[in-house]
């Protein structure tokens, strides 16, 4: 298999379901002439044609919206928003329109939309361009929320995404864009469900449940762990909405021990909401409580090092395993 | 169906259709009435929010559309969902919460919805209904059928940032919609001059480059062809209008509200000067046409809305199966855990 980038990867779902279905549209904030802000949509517009590939004026409730629209009018329409922090100007349209449409009115419509936009911290961006608020829509009845880790999940899913009936969001992350992984050659057809989550690295001490850019710092905690005989699983649940929670369960059978890995704050968050159910269904299987890694409880702040201190860490996550995984566990 | 010049009556059309748009008014002003009634019995829960007293505005603005063009609405809607041909008994079963309601029961009053018809919709969230609209408008770009879009709102919603965003949307991108605000000068009990930093939407819809029309919505004739207008640009050229259509609802903003902040001359004035079937009767009288044909469809109207009372009291309730259905497309995505398979 060839090595692409999360970028190249996005792109490359969206091209393949343009070239397959004339129904799909993409919409957004500078996604023509500037290529898209993190260059996801670059070549689309040249391809496609400015009737499929639209800038939009700086107007998310409207991007969103529209986007609505067209869906419910026969459309398949993918709406980028620029970074998930405006996605709060368009909530409106997410919470009360997207998601409740098919249910209010009986069952006569249905939403086959996509709306993608980065999340996370990080990249000293600062207060209002660092948050990372899936936990906001996957709480709601209606919505899809999927955040994929990895430049095959990122292609796979939003395929999916593009194909399904329903509103999909699917949140990406700011420092994921340009990392690469291995992905089938253009045009080598699959896709990755919206309910499944993965296990991305096998392990029978202790159980990583995790998403987004916290893969990737699980797989280097594991790796550091190992090295110190602990053999961490790194559970990507991929999916927020609806969530596989058999795959964490099956996990934590086996390891008996968990520790949730986010980037956002802890008080409801997503982590906190993936504790409360394997508390709740797995409870016999625990041996010690769940262990929670989070962003600091603050604002994003601005300084290299203030922002180095809020964000999650490979070290964090080790120091969390060790405070659950006794000595004797280690084999 | 052509028409002989011997036909017309008034405006363009024959005794049956001026006749229709009377029957028409009349069918929501009884429709309304007698919800308003089951809402004081305890029939209707919820919000209630009637069109008494603006009937021209759907009835003038929505007979000339073509069944496949789509009406969006707010949620004072049973009047244009019932113009644009929802069965009355399903849009009052509706309000009742029964399982024969347009929307199975699940939306209520404010988000009535009757795919067959292209009744897209009552939105509750003011304002939220224009955005959705360009998103049509834009499908309709693409299928290249020659439908459009039409979308009601009140006075209140064009102060919300979703207008102005829709508006702008709408003109930059050529859209096949027709915006019509219906202002009956108090957003819920907030009168115009508190809220609106100008007297007219004129200003705001030139602000925009859009093409714009003010019109007596009391007068369902000239409703009827400034909207015809407004359609034949949609349709013709794929370009916007805002029509502002001046009215009155001469009940509260909903059922809940006594309407205390209105003066009562002010809303006495209205109704007995300025009430858009009792004008439109005096046109029809001075066409020649006779009391005892304009009070029969009157008759016709009040035995359909106790119909409609009378099919939805008769109706069950939903099965309490629905209250998990049509969520999703896809059943098992709208849950967000199952319990485990183990």
């Amino acid at each position: 298999m060839r090595t692409i980038t999360y970028r190249e990867a996005l792109r490359e779902a969206m091209r393949e379901e343009m070239l397959r279905d004339e129904r799909v549209i993409v919409i957004g904030e500078d996604i023509d002439g500037y290529g898209g802000t993190y260059a996801v949509t670059k070549g689309l517009a040249e391809e496609f044609g400015r009737e499929r590939v639209r800038d939009t004026p700086l107007a998310e409730e409207v991007i969103v919206g529209t986007a609505v629209g067209a869906a419910m009018a026969g459309m398949r329409p993918v709406a980028e928003l620029m970074t998930m922090n405006f996605a709060l100007l368009a909530s409106d349209q997410i919470v009360n329109t997207a998601a409740k449409v098919r249910y209010m009115f009986g069952g006569q419509t249905h939403v086959p939309l996509v709306i993608r936009m980065p999340a996370g911290g990080g990249a000293q961006r600062g207060a209002q361009h660092s948050q990372t608020l899936e936990s906001w829509f996957a709480h709601v009845p209606g919505l899809k929320v999927v955040m994929p880790a990895t430049p095959y999940d990122a292609k796979g899913m939003l395929k999916a995404a593009i194909r399904d009936a329903d509103p999909v969001l699917l949140i990406e992350h700011e420092l994921l864009y340009g990392i690469k992984g291995e992905v089938p050659d253009e045009g080598v057809e699959y896709t990755v469900p919206l309910d499944r989550g993965e296990i991305k690295r096998e392990g029978r001490d202790v159980s990583l449940i995790t998403f987004s850019r916290g893969v990737h710092l699980s797989l280097q905690a594991a790796e550091e762990l190992a090295k110190e005989g602990i053999e961490a699983e790194v559970v990507d649940m991929r999916s927020i909405r609806p969530v596989d929670l058999d795959l964490a369960l099956d996990s934590v059978k086996k390891t008996n021990r968990a520790v949730v890995v986010e980037e956002g704050w802890k008080y409801f968050g997503t982590g906190q909401g993936f504790a409360a159910l394997i508390y709740e269904y797995g409870f016999d299987d625990l041996d010690a409580p769940i262990g929670h890694v989070t962003g600091v409880d603050v604002p994003a702040p601005y300084a290299k090092n203030l922002e180095k201190a809020a964000f999650p860490v490979r070290n964090d996550i080790i120091d969390a395993v060790k405070r659950i995984v006794p000595q004797r566990a280690v084999r | 169906m052509a028409i002989s010049n011997s036909d017309v009556m008034l405006a363009g059309l024959t005794r049956e259709q001026l006749l229709g748009l009377h029957a028409t008014m009349l069918l929501i002003r009884r429709f309304e009435e007698k919800a308003g009634e089951e809402y004081t019995l305890g029939k209707i829960g919820g919000f209630l929010h009637l069109y008494v007293g603006q009937e021209a505005v759907a009835t003038g603005a929505i007979t000339p559309l073509r069944p496949d063009d789509y009406v969006i609405s707010s949620y004072r809607e049973h009047g244009h969902a019932i113009v644009k041909g929802a069965d009355p008994n399903a849009v009052m079963a509706e309000l009742f919460g029964r399982a024969t309601g347009v929307s199975k029961g699940k939306g209520g009053s404010m988000h009535i919805f009757d795919d067959k018809h292209h009744f897209h919709g009552g939105y509750a969230i003011v304002g939220a209904q224009m955005p959705i609209a360009c998103g049509y408008g834009l499908a309709q770009r693409f299928a290249g059928q020659g439908n459009i879009t039409m979308t009601f709102f009140g006075d209140g919603a064009v102060d919300e940032g979703a207008f102005h965003e829709a508006m702008n949307l709408a003109e930059l991108w050529s859209l096949p919609v027709v915006f019509i605000c219906e202002n009956n000068l108090y957003s819920m009990g907030n009168a115009l001059a508190k809220a609106w930093s100008v007297s007219s939407l004129e200003p705001r819809a030139a602000a925009y480059g859009m093409a714009y029309e003010r019109v007596d919505g009391m007068d369902v004739l000239a409703v009827r062809e400034t909207a015809q207008r407004a359609i034949d640009r949609a349709r013709r050229e794929s370009k916007p209008t805002l029509i502002e259509a001046m009215t009155y609802r001469f009940r509260g903003h909903s059922m809940a509200d006594p309407a205390a902040y209105r003066p009562k001359d002010e809303v006495e004035r209205w109704r007995s000067t300025r009430d858009p079937i009792m004008l439109f009767e005096q046109q029809l009288r001075d066409l020649g046409i006779d009391q005892a044909t304009l009070s029969a469809a009157d008759d016709r109207a009040t035995q359909a809305a106790e119909a409609a009372a009378a099919f939805a009291d008769n109706s069950p309730f939903p099965d309490l199966s629905a209250l998990t259905e049509d969520v999703m497309i896809d059943p098992t995505g709208a849950i967000a855990w199952r319990r485990p398979r183990k």
